[in-house]
């Protein structure tokens, strides 16, 4: 009975701050990506720079620790000429007493254009939007199990940049979905891109059945998870699924999803594997195969940054 | 002070009395209804044309956060809630801080809730110290200082053997128990189990969280013979088992809070806190069943769980805010909004929120069962009287709660009600007072 506007995106249906890609259009990804390759070149320059965001302020909130995301965001902002500022707040700011809110309002009188966050709870880039100054944009940089938007988009990068079309692929994720939200903004993205086949490939404890809701076909087997496909996306296994009596052992579940280059044989001969990182060699993937032929996992770290610069020169040139 | 209510549209739902006539009040008591003798000679007459003059509202679960969460409800702002909402008696949960489990706090309490005669105030007891779920309550002691039943509030008892001797001893005074049915384990996540809470990321609860729960509760009611009052029932599974065990004869009744009677996990949106709410509102098939089961008697009651949270809690993350939302100024509200979508009559929607939660607390509350939730000549004079027509919105800034965080108001406007309180009584006393 109760109904909100879409928060990311401002009337005129531009994207003023990137929470989600979930109720993105075709046209705003495919943008982005475009713009993505525009940058592409900038980093492949002796000055790796463009003046885009020339005396904008941007700040990178991670309030949960991760330092490949993080630096990816700070060499995207830099390499857009703005000035950035990394704080680590780690949940140490509420143990101090100070509030989210509070912390954002400080942050904002400090003048800043944008904020990069990075929440351990679902939604908290939600609540930091809704609050914030009416000029500042909002990056989520990972939202508990939430999103990741810019992993999803550099993915679809990724994807595009070996495959081409999205419309005639099989994709296959495999591994923790229920607990990724690189998982859940991978599958908004391709199906959003048309990608006709998407499976979640992982035990019933990581891949429930109730996920063929969000439009993804659950295989609760490897082979007849990977068989045949273009993609298969691996995501990283935590260790506390074992405490947690989710998973048995590391050693259980490598042998039925990781992936050996036995599974891999079952894909589709030129099949790309990717992988959001940082990898557990031996738990969701062989090392002959992270390190093997059809292994992008490298690439996808340097398509994040032109991504990642897109999606702030694109907000930044939106007005609420 | 003698007073007369005229021309008013009277509903008694339990006598199913739905006529225009007067209202004629004498101290405490209603002297006369209906055609009012001419030797009556009130010192204030209330003009009461077009109005509906109703018992007073029965809410069967309503925190007003004293002792202990002073910062999020004051005992004087949450009655003059109680009253701005025609609530005319309240049922309050153990879960304060410390929670309910002396007398001595119960008597505290009942005296402050006296000295304001806003509303009469009815204690439930903590089943357990502490609310530990470990050791039982002196249930004999709590209930001669005014507790009407026992409860663990929204913890649950973990301990399947406590939960059994907690019932077999109230059983043996027969006391009633009442129980929020939500597995300890199950129970843990922050949303309902679905499409929803899997796009969001949220943790979920499972419909089996309820229905476990309502498995084992009635197992024991058999064994124990203990009469048992489920709290806020959240799905159509759970209504179905309820159907069941009144079908059986088991002695149970259920409520149903006025968030899952119309809410459904869509309404989070884009992780409205507003909505963190316990138990979290579930699909659009358990809002129907639970319309219905309101409908046909399966659930007895429609409660406001009235919880004020203040925005320091409110403002955060959705899984990190506190649940629950303010309700008592919106029950009545909320009512009528529900007994018109699903064709009942006034004295029938009326019923689910005066004569049946009497029923439900029966003798606990002494002389009162007589004629609470009633409108009788010579009963009490708790009378609720408003004007069925006018609409307004839910404003979250003009409540008289303390808590302003509710579902039903969001920053630029709230859902339009019909039903606007014009005056509350409470033993003859003018409780709240709204001039039109």
């Amino acid at each position: 009975m109760l109904s909100q506007r879409n928060p990311q995106l401002n009337k005129n249906g531009e994207l003023i701050h990137l929470l989600s890609i979930e109720g993105l259009p075709r046209a705003v990804i495919t943008q982005i990506l475009d713009t993505a390759g525009t940058f592409l070149s900038v980093n492949e320059r002796d000055v790796k720079k463009v003046p885009l965001l020339r005396g904008k302020s941007v700040f990178n909130l991670f309030f949960e620790n991760s330092t490949r995301t993080r630096t990816t965001f700070e060499i995207a902002a830099k390499r857009l000429s703005a000035d950035v500022i990394n704080l680590d707040i780690a949940r140490s700011s509420t143990a101090k007493g100070e509030s989210l809110l509070d912390t954002i309002a400080n942050l904002s009188a400090m003048h800043a254009d944008m904020f990069v966050v990075r929440h351990s709870e679902s939604g908290a880039p939600y609540l930091i939007a809704e609050h914030c100054a009416p000029h500042v944009h909002v990056v989520n940089a990972g939202d508990g199990r939430h999103a990741h938007p810019t992993q999803g988009l550099l993915d679809m990068y990724t994807i595009r940049h070996y495959k081409g079309d999205f419309t005639q692929l099989t994709v296959a994720i495999v591994g923790d979905i229920v607990n990724s939200r690189v998982a859940r903004s991978d599958i908004h993205a391709l199906t959003t891109l048309g990608v006709p086949e998407v499976r979640a490939v992982g035990p019933k404890t990581l891949v429930p059945g109730d996920l063929a809701g969000m439009g993804v076909r659950v295989c609760h087997d490897m082979a007849e998870g990977v068989r045949d496909a273009d993609v298969i996306i691996m995501l990283r296994l935590q260790n506390e699924r074992m405490s947690g009596a989710v998973l048995p052992s590391a050693g259980e579940y490598f042998k039925r999803f990781g992936l050996t280059a036995d599974k891999l044989a079952l894909a589709k001969p030129d099949a790309i594997v990717m992988h959001p990182g940082p990898i557990n060699r031996g738990v969701e993937i062989d090392s002959a195969v992270a390190d093997g032929h059809s292994s992008v996992i490298l690439p996808q770290v340097t398509f994040g940054i032109a991504v990642r610069m897109a999606v702030m020169s694109t907000i930044a040139g939106n007005v609420a | 002070m003698k007073l007369l209510i005229r021309n008013g549209h009277l509903v008694d739902p339990a006598s199913g009395l739905d006529t225009v006539g007067d209202l004629a009040i004498a101290g405490d008591r209603i002297v006369a209804l209906g055609p009012v003798s001419r030797d009556f000679e009130p010192e204030r007459t209330f003009d009461a044309t077009g109005l509906v003059v109703a018992p007073g509202l029965v809410d069967l679960n309503a925190r007003l956060r004293e002792p202990g969460y002073e910062h999020e409800g004051m005992l004087e702002s949450e009655l003059a809630a109680a009253a701005a909402g025609g609530v005319t008696s309240l049922v309050c949960p153990p879960d304060t801080d410390p929670p309910l489990d002396e007398p001595g706090l119960v008597e505290m309490l009942k005296f402050r809730a006296r000295k304001l005669s806003r509303c009469r105030v009815f204690p439930l007891g903590a089943l357990t110290r502490g609310l530990a779920g470990e050791a039982l309550t002196e249930m004999a002691e709590l209930t001669e200082s005014g507790c009407v039943a026992f409860s663990q509030a929204d913890s649950s008892v973990v301990n399947t053997l406590t939960l059994q001797r907690a019932l077999q001893y109230a059983a043996t005074f027969g006391f009633a128990v009442w129980l929020r049915p939500q597995d300890p384990w199950l129970g843990h996540g922050v949303a309902a189990n679905g499409a929803v809470a899997t796009r969001l990321g949220l943790s979920g609860v499972p419909v089996a969280a309820e229905t476990i729960a309502l498995f084992t509760i009635f197992e024991l009611m058999r064994v124990t013979g203990a009469r048992v009052h489920l709290q806020r029932l959240s799905s159509a599974a759970g209504v179905e088992l309820v159907r069941r065990a009144k079908a059986e004869g088991l002695p149970v009744t259920a409520d149903v809070s006025i968030n899952s009677l119309h809410l459904t996990d869509v309404d989070i949106g884009y992780f409205n806190p507003a909505l963190r709410l316990s138990p979290p509102v579930r699909q659009q098939r358990d809002r129907e069943a639970l319309q219905a089961a309101l409908a046909d008697g399966t659930i007895d009651a429609l409660v406001s769980d009235h919880t004020p949270v203040g925005a320091d809690e409110k403002t955060l993350p959705f899984a990190e805010a506190t649940p629950g939302a303010t309700g008592l100024e919106l029950l009545l509200g909320l009512a009528l909004r529900w007994g018109e979508q699903c064709g009942l009559s006034l004295p029938d929607t009326l019923a689910r929120i005066t004569c049946e939660p009497v029923r439900v607390l029966g003798s606990a509350i002494g002389t009162l069962a007589a004629s609470g939730g009633r409108l009788v000549q010579g009963g009490v004079a708790d009378v609720c009287v408003f004007d069925p027509h006018e609409r307004w919105r839910v404003d979250a800034g003009a409540l008289a709660s303390q808590g302003k965080h509710t579902p039903f108001a969001f920053a630029t406007s709230g859902v339009e009600l019909a039903g606007r309180v014009r005056a509350t009584l409470v033993a003859g006393g003018m409780a709240y007072e709204h001039l039109g």
